[in-house]
């Protein structure tokens, strides 16, 4: 492991807790500081954990109704006037349904308004495949002056809550899973916006990735290691802008990369990658993530390895990227 | 008789109207392409909006006490351009530069390239929603008693086909339920959208009883009378309970005889011919008058 990254002791043996519940932390903090930050919700307060906020700020909670293509617009409206508003939702519905609102009205507009996307991805579980968003990185890193960030813990998540305000004159995504999910940075883990951190150090491979699999992604490297073979591993929790430098700085010494998602493999953070790599220094790359269709009802660890995510499948895929370096 | 505004003033509008149709018409021949027939049909309206009700500063567009004028059918801003100009934001001459690459007068408007245009639009029944935002932020600081609380007013113009998109009445049931009496909707009613007249496309009507079903003040003036309107305009200040919209019936293609009531005329410029005619017609009032250039 990278002492820097300051990472738990025992890694196998985190707490768990839902990645949302950084954010509603975050949010509460916020008020307390900034009496410009206003939250909105689309009748979804306790599952974005944006209650905590009302419970503290009735007056700057402003309910919506299920109406996320309002809650952008209005959003835009309260930035424009000088609020700093963050509107919260399942990130199939926002920025999923208000897709054109939020590209017109917010990041065209370039107002500062903080987009959370909760319930994001394939362990969001039983509610099956309509309100797992497995798309939502793609649809927010195309747009410009859009700022894209998806953490790996709950402690991350306070951080990222906080982070947007200051880091940006414009809009930022913010994407949250609905499971409960291992806390394995702590307070003193570096976390600053478009600067990825290097978890683990290896001369084999990288991986990289973003959000709770990166779990995944250390046991995987942990087991690996046992095996002979040394992964680099990095939080590239930013994806937009995304932090090539580190990541280059990596790859020219390890010459291959695996990415590691919960998201579709088209258009994410593999993508991302695949993109600043084929300009700068081509490496075999291997994707996790979904490959091209939509998720299921089950339970959540059920579906991460039923879906090809799991730590057997990230073993697999280093072996295979392994063997295609030249 | 208006309690509002002198029948001078009104004269003196209507003469600004009227070179403010001009200056429209020769800002779209020399574009090319744009609209036509919105933008001269909402060339009183603008007109009594920035020589009249609007409380703004030209010289000082991000003045925070201003009252905010939200155009939500982008399309139309052509005619938000000429009245702009006019008033002092930039000058005439730079209307020449409509949808020209580099240009500020972007087809449909942009916030940050033209000072003045409070929010870039164009994909409809995304306006009152910022407008509604806007009013909502301004309400919470005078709630607060902050002493630097703004007291201006939030206008929103829209168009009467985009209320068949469901986002603006989600925009229409927040402010209604918020009772933003801070803010004013104002609706150009010219029954005429791309493919039609609007009671063919999709009927709008009962217009007004819907925004009274979503708790709004409902107001209709003749959109070319602008006595009528700024007396609606004042109304609504008075209306405390609720957010008021203005049902502003007009003529698309208005002062232009030959093209008025035709949707054709909704998405395109005139030709160089047809500008020099419209113009003629323009500075003679449609053959009343005689002009100097005859």
């Amino acid at each position: 492991m990278n002492k820097a990254a300051f990472l738990i002791e025992d890694l196998l043996k985190p707490e768990k807790v839902p990645t949302r519940d950084g954010y509603g932390k975050g949010l509460v903090e916020l008020g307390e500081k900034d009496d410009r930050v206003v939250v909105l919700c689309a009748d979804l307060a306790e599952s974005t954990r944006s209650h905590w906020f009302k419970e503290k700020f009735p007056e700057r909670y402003i309910e919506l109704g299920v109406a996320e293509q309002n809650m952008a617009t209005i959003a835009a409206g309260l930035a424009n006037y000088g609020k700093i508003p963050f509107i919260s939702s399942y990130a199939v519905f926002s920025p999923g349904r208000n897709n054109e609102q939020i590209r017109t009205t917010v990041a065209l507009n370039n107002m500062p308004v903080k987009i959370a996307g909760a319930h994001a991805g394939i362990s969001v579980g039983p509610d099956g495949a309509t309100h797992q968003a497995l798309e939502d990185i793609a649809l927010m890193r195309v747009q410009p002056n859009m700022t894209v960030i998806v953490p790996c813990d709950a402690i991350e998540t306070r951080k990222a809550t906080i982070a947007s305000v200051d880091c940006c004159s414009g809009p930022v995504y913010l994407r949250f899973g609905r499971e409960k999910s291992p806390v394995f940075t702590t307070e003193k883990t570096p976390f600053e916006i478009g600067k990825a951190i290097v978890l683990r150090e290896g001369k084999d491979l990288t991986i990289v990735g973003c959000g709770a699999l990166l779990y995944n992604a250390l046991l995987a490297a942990e087991e690996l290691s046992k095996e002979g073979i040394e992964a680099a591993v990095i939080n590239s929790h930013t994806i937009k802008p995304l932090d090539v430098a580190t990541i280059l700085n990596s790859v020219k010494k390890t010459k291959a990369v695996v990415t590691v998602e919960e998201h579709q493999v088209a258009g994410g953070l593999g993508s991302a990658i695949a993109e600043a790599l084929s300009q700068h220094f081509p490496a075999p790359q291997e994707f996790i993530g979904v490959h091209d269709r939509f998720g299921e009802s089950g339970e959540p660890d059920e579906l991460i390895e039923a879906f090809g995510m799991g730590v057997k499948d990230i073993k697999a895929a280093v072996l295979r990227v392994i063997k295609r370096k030249s | 008789m208006s309690h509002y505004i002198h029948d001078e003033k009104v004269k003196e509008l209507e003469a600004k109207a009227n070179e403010i149709r001009q200056s429209l018409i020769e800002e779209l021949v020399e574009a090319k392409s744009g609209h036509t027939a919105g933008p001269l049909g909402m060339a009183d309206i603008f007109t009594a909006l920035y020589f009249h009700i609007l409380n703004h500063d030209p010289k000082n567009p991000d003045w925070p006490d201003r009252d905010r004028l939200i155009l939500s059918n982008g399309h139309i801003c052509p005619i938000r351009y000429a009245a702009m100009a006019h008033a002092g934001y930039f000058p005439i001459e730079e209307l020449k530069t409509l949808r020209k690459f580099g240009t500020r007068l972007q087809g449909h408007p942009e916030r940050e390239k033209l000072p003045g245009v409070e929010t870039t639009s164009g994909p409809l029944g995304s306006g009152l929603g910022q407008a509604a935002g806007i009013a909502y932020g301004a309400r919470m600081d005078l709630s607060a008693g902050r002493q630097a609380a703004p007291k201006f007013r939030v206008y929103c113009a829209m168009s009467d086909a985009e209320h068949q998109a469901g986002n603006l009445w989600e925009s229409a049931m927040f402010a209604g339920n918020n009772k933003l009496n801070n803010l004013t909707g104002i609706i150009d009613r010219n029954n005429i959208q791309i493919n039609g007249m609007t009671e063919n496309v999709m009927p709008l009507e009962p217009l007004k009883a819907k925004y009274e079903a979503f708790n709004w003040h409902v107001l209709e003036v003749d959109g070319h009378n602008i006595e009528e309107f700024i007396d609606a305009v004042e109304e609504a200040k008075a209306i405390y309970e609720k957010p008021t919209v203005i049902i502003a019936h007009t003529i698309p293609g208005k002062g232009i005889p030959e093209i008025e009531f035709d949707f054709n005329w909704h998405g395109k410029p005139p030709k160089p011919e047809e500008g020099v005619k419209f113009l003629n017609e323009l500075r003679t009032l449609g053959g009343k008058i005689k002009s100097e250039h005859e």
